[in-house]
């Protein structure tokens, strides 16, 4: 009995593992250096991403209350990955940072509670994985202590995010007056589509916008991703938003099944209004995380479109998208991340002439750059071509040719970074960089990622293979 | 004896539902702001056990929410309010007004 439930449990139990060693090292260990420190979790981090493929049963444990199968193992096969890249990356600045060790009990802590939430069978569990996540991201975005913008952004992070899941669990409580139980699978039964039942999905679906910052809930998103540290903007942008993702195309199309014609609406409307201000947001913007920041907001609405197809092709392209734009954006983050951490300049203009100096870092970045805009060798292209291909499946032309125009509007912000770096030059451009050996290999698993994803047919099939429909 | 019918209760419920939303919006001081999330989620836990005495008795799930609730709010306020003071050292000032470095 024991043997199965540590069995099923196994990654949420070595992520909490490791955080209970950091935990000791830190309270029992008097001095400690940090390099030895980095090194040791990113090994702990690697082994980590490494257990979890092996393979699993599908099983049900705690009544009902967490779920586990191969697809939500694959997911969180995908958000260690993600988080293994963004620790790699992270050397440079935590090299210098005293609370190294603070810093990875809480993003492992967000790890943990996102885990919960994707197995979440009820609503209770679902509810506690999202605040056991969302709570220490916003002591990560006030990281940088000293730095105004920093606490700033922290602020602006935990007031929206209090109050989104203050919706959320309005909705929540609606939800369990109209159909009184918590449960997943029962709430799907006695779903019919009343006014009553709507409102609280309506409700529930907005505190779900604000955490994959949909449109009218996306204000928080720029402000917090140029704030806080390059590292946490990366985590909020890939992990927080895939894991989000992940959860919410679940209960869509599991537990709220009975209104799929009702949320079919809605989602075209947001997606439409994501993709659009997103794009047109990120057109003015002349700071590098910015821009990333609305760029991934326009992603969302691709994303979205995606989730609109309500089959099996829409559930596998979203997996397999929220994969490649780990990749895509963990490598764009990445550059940004380590030329803040050494000059601590963010604009786009300050990249001018970047390719004379550093020619590896602007490959890199240019390579991620188009797999975002999706550009066909890179594996971006095939996601968002999946994207779209699912979101055809249900017959809005429409819709799918505003989404298509969208693309080319993301070309034109996405070039202007890619021009500034190859093609101008400035007098005083960023220096030659050195990259330490953990970075370059972070580089170089995101450049393998966007090229291979693509090349290889049978990541998505596999991924097919294991998905839900409707 | 009788009983308050749950309409009311879930009109009390909602009031303050709309009074926590309007305080969000309208208040500048951040600790006021807090203030006005925790009415809300008061809101959500009135709503919770009303739902679970009056229409579904038979399990304490609604109960066990609330409870739950209580304990994260309680949590994210302390960490808000660890941010605010950060913040607080940084700005020398809690209204929301004058943390505008980043803008647009």
């Amino acid at each position: 009995m024991w043997a199965g439930f540590i069995f099923s449990l196994r990654q949420e139990l070595i992520v909490t593992g490791i955080i209970f060693l950091l935990l000791f090292i830190k309270v029992g260990a008097t001095e400690y250096k940090t390099a030895v420190i980095l090194n040791l979790v990113n090994g702990l981090l690697l082994a980590n991403f490494i257990l979890g493929f092996i393979g699993c049963q599908d099983s049900i444990l705690f009544s009902g209350m967490f779920h586990t199968n191969k697809l939500l193992v694959l997911e969180k096969n995908i958000l260690n990955l993600g988080t293994l890249i963004i620790s790699l990356q992270a050397y440079d600045w935590l090299k210098g940072h005293r609370q190294v060790l603070e810093f990875y009990l809480l993003l492992l802590a967000t790890l943990v509670g996102f885990f919960f939430m994707i197995s979440a069978g009820n609503l209770l569990m679902f509810y506690l994985g999202l605040e056991l996540s969302t709570i220490p991201l916003a002591a990560l975005s006030s990281f940088d202590l000293e730095k105004r913008q920093s606490s700033e952004a922290a602020m602006k992070f935990i007031m929206s995010s209090a109050f989104s899941s203050a919706l959320l669990l309005f909705g929540i409580s609606l939800l369990y007056g109209a159909t009184g139980t918590l449960d997943f699978d029962t709430i799907g039964q006695r779903l019919d589509g009343s006014a009553f039942q709507l409102f609280a999905f309506i409700l529930l679906l907005s505190g779900f916008a604000f955490k994959i910052s949909v449109v009218p809930f996306h204000l928080w998103t720029a402000d917090v991703y140029e704030g806080s540290p390059v590292t946490v903007s990366a985590y909020l942008s890939v992990i927080s938003k895939g894991a989000v993702f992940f959860v919410f195309i679940q209960v869509l199309y599991t537990v709220f099944k009975p209104l799929a014609a009702n949320w079919y609406r809605i989602l075209v409307l947001l997606s439409i209004l994501t993709m659009v201000t997103g794009n047109l947001f990120a057109l003015r913007q002349d700071k590098l995380k910015r821009l990333l920041a609305f760029s991934s907001i326009a992603q969302s609405g691709f994303i979205l479109a995606g989730i609109t197809g309500s089959s099996r092709t829409g559930d596998a392209s979203v997996i397999y998208f929220i994969l490649v734009y780990i990749f895509s954006n963990l490598g764009a983050f990445g550059v940004v991340s380590l030329i803040s951490a050494q000059t601590g300049k963010e604009g786009i203009d300050d990249y001018k002439g970047l390719y004379a100096t550093n020619p590896l870092l602007s490959w890199v970045m240019a390579i991620s750059l188009f797999s975002l805009a999706g550009i066909p060798p890179t594996a971006g292209f095939f996601g968002k071509f999946f994207l779209l291909m699912a979101g055809v499946g249900k017959g809005n032309y429409v819709f799918i040719g505003i989404a298509a125009l969208n693309m080319v509007i993301s070309l034109y912000y996405y070039l202007r970074v890619i021009k500034a770096i190859f093609m101008e030059s400035q007098p005083e451009p960023i220096g030659k960089l050195t990259i330490p050996f953990l970075p370059n290999l972070a580089f170089l698993i995101c450049v393998a990622g966007i090229i291979m994803t693509g090349l290889m047919g049978w990541v998505y099939d596999y991924i097919y293979s294991l998905s839900i429909g409707l | 004896m009788n009983q308050v019918p749950l309409s009311h209760i879930l009109f009390v419920s909602t009031a303050l539902f709309f009074i926590g939303m309007y305080g969000l919006f309208t208040r500048r001081n951040m600790i006021t702001m807090l203030m006005s999330v925790e009415l809300i989620l008061n809101s959500v836990n009135i709503n919770f056990i009303a739902f679970n005495k009056y229409l579904y008795p038979e399990k304490l799930e609604g109960v066990f929410f609330s409870l739950f609730i209580i304990a994260i709010a309680a949590a994210e306020a302390a960490v808000a309010i660890a941010i605010i003071i950060n913040l607080y050292r940084n700005l020398r000032s809690i209204d929301v007004e004058d943390a505008n470095e980043m803008k647009f």
